[in-house]
């Protein structure tokens, strides 16, 4: 036991000594979620629209008012002439949408010919272009119904957001984030490391050592089960102080759960170590068969249901997929473990699996 | 001057040597290509909806007809109870729930005031503002049906005639591969480029050939032009792929000129290649050099408005996007191809790209000096 605990020591010293890597591992998840949570967001913020108004009359005004006033739109310093100009300025790249008056507009209202209006949006971002252009119509709708002395709408709708009242993105990336870092801090790590000794020859020195194979490897990899695990604490700390992003569920589970991940991304990383040879290709395979499958595939970023089936199939071997599921489910669901207990097992198996195969790798490699 | 084209051929032969880059160079990018245009996605589909119906009525039918006959909702169960519909949102087996009170019937054909309820799974903000959005677009035009069928009474006749007409211009579809692909051909180049040019010098030093490569007559400005030229000819040879692809697959218009494109992605490559040979120069290990040009990459790229709009970031945000240039090039390419701009509409583009060009390859030179003597 007191070698194992030396050997640890060793290992803390490799880490600690190497302060750029250092500053980089504790560095970006605090980047990360601070990025994810005030800049990288999906809520429209104050787009720019136009208008062309070819009746300039008290309704168009009063229309034009309501949308400025929205908050979400905010007029553009060009002022389009003709439907010549709008061309131009979309392609200018700044205005989002525009918005079109018929003539005779307000004459047209109270006469009741069908008065017109026209919202062009620029849909090369196709979400954007679907989102503005329901939010025109909304306002538009709204100051019809104002204008009508019985609001033509019988059915009101009362909406409930579950989980998210707010709709903050934020949330649904946090849990993402942490799956990033930990995957980062423990499968890649550990691979680099483990290949680091074998590049440099000091493998040969440990395998003589009095140690068994089994402590070295765990001994590798202690070190780096605490530092993903103080990286999952930080990034818990920075999403509930900052983002005040709650944990509903049981925090105990949670942490348990993010053990459990750190394992099964650790066996993958000594999985990597023991089918390579030099740090560049451990280094390469980590980060195409397991970073970039992570940040895609899993979930993180893009929703899976919108992936084609392949995609779907293929996001199911990514334990990343699993474990996002997880987090997501305790701290913004508040369910336990009897909800949650497929996708607790799928990752059990998994880093099963992944233990056993380096296992039969690594003692062959002894041979 | 014939020295350049020497170390330029030993360049190419190291990259064409070493068999675990190879696949890196020249499939990853297309496998990547393939895969990110097809993954990132946020285009929101197949939303999964149950329905509390608690009056069973000829008019609650016709509106759940309603929202399965629109594409947007897939339905995973109707009953008249509200506990299945909340644990299928615990198990994700369902996005949304949509609540038809008592006597809905009832209430609409004597036109008093009846309210539905929408239970949404919010925890993915953008997916919940979509459900949102399109069923209230049905309640609305369901609205619409119900009271045209109603007999006018006198005060209905004030009603106020507006017809909205919408269109999308550039992307007509909505096709948001359209939309990914050419900002995804930037991230390709700019990945390959960064990472080789950050490895390379780094590694000259990390094994000691770098002192070999100083002790020779090669000047400093050789050494570094020929230690980019092979990189940046990749980085376009790559691009030109992706183009064709893009062109094959995703057909994906390309609305303006191709020079243009070339002539951007010129500069824009030695920006790249300046920033990684940066880094080069202040690590002292590949392993090190990686996780730098990593942790940039993913800031650059997170802050690029490839996958989320700089438009929708907060004001200090957007400043930072300044001083990034994958987003100049994002944007440009996106005028470009998608919406035809000119010369004119895209210079202030080229000359934040060359301005940024000059200072980076400047520092990176000035540091290189530093560390070498």
């Amino acid at each position: 036991m007191k070698q194992f605990i030396a050997f640890v020591k060793k290992e803390f010293y490799h880490i600690f000594r190497d302060k750029r890597t250092l500053l980089i591992l504790f560095g970006m998840p605090v980047v990360q979620v601070i990025l994810f949570g005030f800049a990288i967001t999906n809520e429209i913020n104050e787009a720019h629209i136009v208008f062309l108004d070819k009746s300039h009359d008290v309704a168009t005004d009063k229309i034009k008012d309501k949308i400025l006033s929205s908050g979400y739109f905010r007029l553009n310093e060009k002022t389009p002439r003709s439907s010549a100009d709008l061309q131009e300025i979309f392609r200018e790249g700044k205005v989002k949408v525009a918005v079109v008056f018929g003539q005779n507009f307000y004459k047209n209202m109270l006469t009741h010919q069908s008065a017109n209006i026209e919202i062009l949006a620029d849909a090369s971002d196709p979400n954007m272009a679907t989102t503005l252009t329901a939010y025109v119509t909304a306002i538009i709708r709204q100051y019809q119904a104002e204008e009508q002395t019985i609001t033509g709408g019988l059915i009101g709708t009362e909406v409930k957001m579950l989980y998210n009242e707010q709709l903050k993105g934020v949330f649904l990336f946090v849990p993402g984030v942490i799956t990033v870092i930990l995957m980062l801090v423990s499968a890649m790590m550990t691979s680099i490391t483990i290949t680091r000794e074998k590049e440099l020859g000091t493998m040969e020195i440990l395998m003589v050592s009095p140690l068994k194979p089994g402590l070295i490897i765990l001994g590798k990899s202690t070190p780096y089960i605490a530092l993903a695990m103080i990286n999952a604490v930080t990034i818990l700390l920075l999403a509930w102080t900052v983002f005040e992003m709650p944990i509903r569920g049981s925090l105990l589970l949670l942490l348990a759960e993010c053990l459990l991940f750190v394992i099964t991304s650790l066996s993958i990383g000594i999985l990597i170590s023991t089918i390579t040879n030099s740090q560049q290709t451990a280094l390469l395979i980590s980060l195409m068969a397991l970073m970039l499958p992570t940040i895609l595939l899993s979930g993180f970023i893009f929703p899976i249901n919108s992936m084609p089936l392949v995609l779907r199939y293929v996001s199911n071997i990514i334990p990343a997929r699993w474990f996002i599921e997880i987090v997501r489910s305790i701290m913004l669901k508040g369910v336990g473990l009897e909800v949650i207990w497929t996708e607790t097992l799928v990752l059990a198996g998994m880093a099963l699996l992944f233990i056993v195969v380096s296992i039969k790798k690594f003692n062959i490699r002894l041979g | 001057m014939k020295i350049i084209p020497f170390i330029v051929q030993k360049e190419f032969l190291q990259i064409f040597r070493n068999k675990s880059m190879l696949p890196i160079i020249f499939v990853m990018p297309f496998v990547q290509l393939l895969v990110l245009s097809y993954a990132a996605n946020f285009e929101v589909k197949n939303l999964t909806l149950y329905i509390t119906d608690h009056d069973y009525s000829a008019a609650s039918q016709r509106l759940v007809n309603k929202f399965q006959g629109t594409g947007y909702f897939q339905l995973t169960g109707l009953s008249s109870g509200v506990q299945a519909g909340f644990e299928q949102i615990e198990k994700n087996e369902a996005d949304l729930i949509l609540q038809i009170p008592f006597d809905f019937e009832k209430n609409l054909y004597s036109r008093q005031p009846t309210d539905l309820q929408l239970i949404v799974n919010a925890i993915d903000g953008i997916k919940a503002g979509l459900a949102n959005t399109y069923s209230n677009a049905i309640i609305a035009d369901f609205n619409e049906e119900i009271s045209a069928e109603l007999p006018v009474t006198q005060v209905m006749r004030r009603a106020v005639p507006i017809q909205i007409e919408s269109h999308n211009w550039f992307n007509t579809e909505l096709d948001y591969k359209t939309f990914m692909v050419p900002g995804i051909l930037v991230l390709l180049v700019t990945m390959i480029g960064a990472f080789l040019s950050s490895m390379n010098i780094v590694r000259e030093k990390e094994i000691g050939t770098i002192e070999q490569l100083n002790a020779t007559t090669i000047k400093k400005h050789q050494f570094i032009i020929g230690k980019l030229l092979p990189f940046w000819l990749l980085g376009l040879a790559e691009l030109t792929f992706g183009l064709i692809l893009a062109r094959l697959i995703f057909d994906i218009p390309f609305e303006g000129s191709l020079l243009l494109v070339f002539g951007f992605a010129a500069i824009y490559m030695l920006v790249v290649l300046g920033i990684g040979m940066f880094i080069s120069t202040v690590t002292d290990t590949q392993q090190q050099a990686m996780f730098i040009a990593w942790f940039f990459l993913v800031i650059f790229i997170l802050m690029s408005g490839l996958f989320t709009a700089i438009e929708n970031m907060p004001i200090w945000a957007q400043q930072i996007t300044r001083f990034n240039p994958v987003a100049y090039f994002v944007k440009f390419m996106r005028m470009v191809l998608l919406k035809g701009s000119t010369f004119q509409d895209v210079q202030y583009l080229f000359g934040a790209i060359t301005l940024y060009a000059i200072i980076i390859n400047v520092l990176a030179i000035l540091n290189y000096r530093k560390t070498s003597i």
